[in-house]
């Protein structure tokens, strides 16, 4: 038979006849299926149960529910744009609808949600922002747990220098008040939406994110497991890569959501600010109402009500569901 | 037994951890875990390391596998002609020695990565070594899998740790330990942690793979039962010391260092109409903190003398028959 005239590379082995060797039917249960199915089915079962877990939980669903509505409306802007709407009207930055005059206009058939002091269909602005509110807060999410969950890990895995270093920085980096970083970065330098996840992602995972991933790989540090993986002549990557990380996962995903609430909430203030060197975001589009006069006018309440809702909506959203993933990922926060 | 026969020779091992080191300023006080050590296991033998919790048995497993660095002292060990000094470990002989001795933990709900399937956790020692491909893995953890009594092993190659019970996640531990062939397992009270109804199964398994593969064990335990049932010969430690060492039978039919007796006159008797000999040491352990140059049983010594205060903790003395004593007094 094939398999016995490999080489065996466990020549030491003890030899057959104890009924320690597999039986024929044995041997081709283990071959009929590659490694890499049966991986993807273990993923796909772990998936599923942590699925149901999150289901149990109703605030989860609704935060998801809000994120899959204004998922839905990014996704739909460019088809409206290129099928449906005439884009010299509604352009979210250059349109104009001079039968819609006097600007600003309230809503109606040809603009849901009214125009704004320019002539521009706020709708339109609405869901065009979306898809960088989107971006924005995923690549800062991104960043952020890319770094905290490095550096954490190997804070905590090699301690001394490297551990003083990044929890002094984290120190620093808390104590800086964000927000007003970000305006001082903003007047000095063309922050740009790239520029700025980034700037946010390094902030945030430098900061707060990177001191608690690091005390949860404290923890898994010192587990017996790991010790097993070093008599068993793992090096320190393998420790790392391979049973530190994979236990800090679970919560930098749940770090990630609140990233994303964090990044999508300074994107707003800095445009508020007019700082952001951006085509159109929810914040820009306050700004404009602001900068136009319209800002505390309640007769005009379609300016300011969609981009300020939706703020606040998409950013309790994932809150919401962070919330919710902090249950599956942590058994004691269960109610059962 | 000569030295050169010896699978594992230990001598005066050392382990001090410093107490109250500061930045830029040395530690002035040590605790001596493990402080002088001699002792030799032959190949196929199995050495059973009992006393009672922080006497430093647990730190003397983990200097042999350098889960923790030696202090001071050598640790030989001889692999097929070749011989290995742990405690100045090279690292062309690190791969050597990974893959000869193995280690099997206390608790089996710790020492299994809830993370990875049991294939993943048995496979580790080779998937780091680098040895066969795939499949030639998943046949040799199959194996493992009859070996340990995990069958048919295709039901549980696959599964989690938190789906399996606590006898069935140390069998996984076990196969771990022996899925490379190694020739000296440690094992570190692989069964205080279990149902009683199930230790015996445990440690049968353990003992029947030992002489099927040939596997020489240290055997870490504070449980003289066990001791007995597992190991061909005893080491008593107290405070980092080994004061008693024989064969098993020997040490527990004709004990003669006090701690040893006081130990054994714990162990309880089934029967109730026996009358306990009254235990004659008093106090409890202490810490081995910064010792005083004397016998480390003095405090709670029956036997207690002048020349035990005056002089450094007694050698290890044989007393016939190879059953070694340190004691001035007996």
């Amino acid at each position: 038979m094939a398999t016995e005239e490999r080489h065996n590379p466990f020549a030491t082995a003890q030899p057959a006849g104890d009924g320690t060797t597999l039986d024929q039917q044995e041997r081709e249960r283990l071959r009929a299926q590659p490694l890499w199915r049966v991986r993807l089915k273990l993923l796909a079962g772990t998936l599923w149960n942590n699925w149901k877990l999150f289901t149990e939980n109703k605030i989860g669903l609704i935060g998801l529910a809000i994120i899959l509505f204004y998922a839905g409306l990014a996704l739909a802007h460019p088809l409206l744009m290129g099928r449906v709407w005439d884009p010299l009207i509604y352009d979210p930055v250059i349109g104009f609808d001079p039968l819609a005059a006097p600007h600003p206009a309230p809503p109606s058939a040809q603009h849901w949600l009214g125009t704004d002091p320019l002539g521009r269909d706020v709708l339109s602005q609405l869901m065009f922002s979306t898809a960088s509110e989107f971006i924005l807060g995923m690549v800062a999410a991104l960043i952020t747990v890319t770094i905290g969950t490095s550096i954490g890990a190997l804070a905590a895995y090699f301690g001394g220098w490297i551990d003083t270093f990044f929890m002094r920085l984290a120190d620093l980096v808390i104590t800086l008040p964000a927000i007003v970083l970000l305006i001082v970065l903003g007047g000095l330098f063309t922050l740009d939406l790239p520029l700025l996840a980034l700037v946010i992602g390094i902030l945030s995972g430098f900061g707060a994110t990177t001191v608690i991933i690091k005390s949860q790989a404290l923890t898994i540090k010192v587990r017996t497991y790991v010790e097993a993986a070093w008599v068993a002549g793992g090096s320190h990557w393998h420790i790392i890569l391979r049973h530190i990380i994979p236990n800090l996962l679970p919560l930098t995903f749940l770090y990630m959501m609140f990233t994303v609430t964090d990044a999508i909430f300074a994107e707003a203030i800095l445009s508020y600010f007019g700082l952001l060197n951006i085509r159109m975001s929810w914040g820009l589009m306050i700004h404009t109402t602001q900068s136009a006069g319209y800002l505390l006018n309640f007769q005009t309440w379609w300016l300011i009500v969609p981009p300020g809702l939706s703020i606040t909506l998409l950013c309790a959203a994932f809150y919401l569901v962070g919330r919710a993933l902090d249950e599956v990922v942590n058994p004691r926060l269960r109610k059962r | 037994m000569t030295s050169s026969e010896a699978l594992v020779r230990v001598e005066g091992l050392r382990k001090l951890f410093p107490l109250n080191a500061g930045f830029l300023r040395a530690p002035t006080s040590f605790i001596h875990a493990v402080d002088g050590l001699d002792f030799a296991i032959a190949p196929g033998e199995s050495l059973g390391l009992v006393g009672e919790s922080g006497s430093g048995k647990t730190t003397t497993g983990k200097l042999l596998v350098r889960l923790l660095d030696i202090t001071a002292g050598h640790v030989f060990m001889q692999f097929d002609g070749q011989v290995l000094d742990v405690a100045r470990l090279q690292r062309s002989d690190s791969k050597t020695f990974r893959r000869k001795v193995q280690m099997i933990f206390q608790d089996p709900y710790e020492s299994l990565n809830p993370r990875r399937t049991i294939f993943d956790t048995i496979a580790e020692p080779l998937q780091v070594q680098n040895i066969g491909n795939v499949l030639d893995q998943q046949e040799r953890v199959a194996e493992l899998l009859n070996l340990v009594g995990l069958s048919p092993p295709s039901t549980y190659l696959f599964r989690f740790p938190h789906e399996l019970s606590g006898g069935q996640r140390q069998r996984v531990a076990i196969a771990r330990a022996l899925v490379i062939n190694p020739a000296f397992v440690i094992a570190d009270e692989p069964t205080s942690m279990l149902d009683v109804s199930i230790r015996t199964s445990i440690m049968q398994l353990m003992q029947n793979l030992g002489t099927q593969l040939g596997v020489t064990y240290l055997y870490i335990t504070h449980d003289l039962a066990v001791a007995r049932y597992m190991s061909t010969r005893l080491a008593v430690m107290y405070l980092g010391k080994i004061v008693e060492m024989g064969a098993t039978e020997e040490v527990l039919q004709r004990p003669q260092h006090p701690y040893t007796k006081a130990l054994l006159s714990a162990v309880p008797v089934p029967d109730p109409r026996w009358t306990r000999t009254p235990v004659e040491i008093k106090g409890g352990i202490s810490k081995p903190i910064d010792p005083v140059p004397r016998c480390r049983f003095y405090d709670r010594c029956p036997l207690a003398a002048k020349v035990c205060e005056d002089n450094d903790h007694p050698p290890l003395e044989d007393k016939g028959s190879e059953h070694y004593v340190a004691c001035y007094r007996v």
